[in-house]
């Protein structure tokens, strides 16, 4: 049934998917593509979609393609197959961790995983800096870039980029809100046709 | 009860703009849950996030689970868990009601063009918070940059980066112990 097969193929995406959103999709694209269920241009339309929506792309993308498939319950059971395995795990390793924390092997190893996880953060920024930003397509080598700076810098993102850093630091805006205020001046200056 | 309902609508409410990945949580979780509510600390959320990295599944899944499973055991995960995913779960269902294709509207791609600048500085400004957090001396300082120099050029794992990071601990941790014990 339908159903089931929608269920256990998400289920085995949110159970492989290591490594974050983009990671995710190469096993998506696969899975779908196996069972039919996409066609290359949807594929690229649910990537649009991800773009577009908040939240993960796994859940969005099982909502998307099980109700394509099967209607909003189809939605629905891929959707809860993409965070069953999430939840299963997440809530095993929960219990010890917070029973283990404390022992000195675990903050050992502890030690040396927070200053990469602040690493990993800043990473994550500069890889949607470069989408953001920078053009990092055509740049095609250091001196290039060195040498005509503003060819492959977006002005204008950096210049919310900065207004933003202001916001946060100095102001102490609340995330929320500076997303929100983001989308209206983004909305805004298409309609100043500044963009 | 009160509590499982706080959780869920706390969490929805991030999920809401939880715009670029589940990075882009991480300064909406700090400002909720440390700064307002304070119920949880910084150094948790490192840790927290850490777990969450290396197991599979999403990022901001993972994150809520722990964290509603830190405040009210498996009530709290659930609803922190249905607060993430909800407004994905009712937008897109709404928009693969409404329409066959996606459509590419210009001022969509104005706002999210902006939204993604402001989510870069969001992320950075996270980052050096928890970094300030994450860092407490000078091999953390090594570590870190380290760390960020090997992602920057290349594209290695998460989960691997955290197992380093891991054995580098648990390394440097039996070096000092065994400098203590006067064994080397």
């Amino acid at each position: 049934m339908i159903l089931i097969k929608l269920f256990t193929t998400f289920f085995k995406i949110g159970a492989f998917a290591f490594g974050g959103g983009y990671a995710m999709l190469s096993l998506i694209q696969s899975e779908l593509q196996i069972n039919g269920w996409l066609t290359a241009a949807e594929f690229a339309d649910i990537i649009a979609i991800a773009e577009m929506t908040p939240g993960v792309i796994a859940i969005n993308s099982a909502t998307f393609v099980g109700n394509k498939v099967a209607g909003v319950a189809g939605g629905a059971i891929a959707t809860m197959g993409v965070f069953m395995p999430s939840l299963i795990l997440v809530l095993l390793v929960s219990h010890a961790f917070f029973k283990f924390k404390d022992h000195r092997l675990v903050k050992g190893a502890f030690y040396g995983i927070r200053p990469v996880v602040a690493a990993l953060i800043m990473n994550a920024a500069v890889a949607i800096a470069k989408t953001s930003i920078m053009n990092t397509e055509i740049i095609k080598s250091v001196s290039d870039f060195l040498a005509e700076p503003l060819n492959f810098v977006d002005i204008k993102a950096v210049v919310i980029f900065i207004a933003s850093l202001i916001t946060i630091i100095k102001f102490k805006l609340h995330p929320i809100v500076l997303v929100l205020s983001a989308a209206a001046v983004g909305l805004g200056m298409y309609y100043l046709g500044w963009i | 009860m009160k509590l499982l309902w706080d959780l869920f609508q706390t969490f929805f409410r991030i999920g809401i703009v939880t715009f670029g990945g589940g990075y882009a949580m991480l300064p909406l979780i700090h400002k909720e849950l440390v700064d307002k509510k304070k119920w949880i600390s910084e150094e948790d959320i490192i840790d927290i996030f850490a777990v969450g990295q290396s197991l599979p599944g999403a990022i901001a899944i993972n994150t809520s689970i722990f964290i509603g499973y830190r405040k009210k055991r498996y009530a709290g995960a659930v609803c922190s868990m249905l607060g993430t995913i909800m407004p994905s779960f009712i937008i897109i269902t709404l928009i693969a009601l409404v329409f066959d294709k996606v459509e590419d509207l210009p001022q969509l791609q104005a706002a999210f063009w902006a939204i993604r600048a402001a989510v870069v500085a969001l992320i950075a400004a996270a980052a050096v918070k928890l970094g300030r957090k994450a860092i407490k001396d000078k091999t953390g300082v090594i570590i870190a940059v380290i760390a960020f120099i090997i992602l920057l050029l290349f594209n290695i794992n998460v989960i691997l980066m955290i197992i380093a990071g891991a054995a580098t601990g648990l390394t440097i941790y039996f070096i000092r112990s065994s400098r203590k014990e006067g064994r080397i």
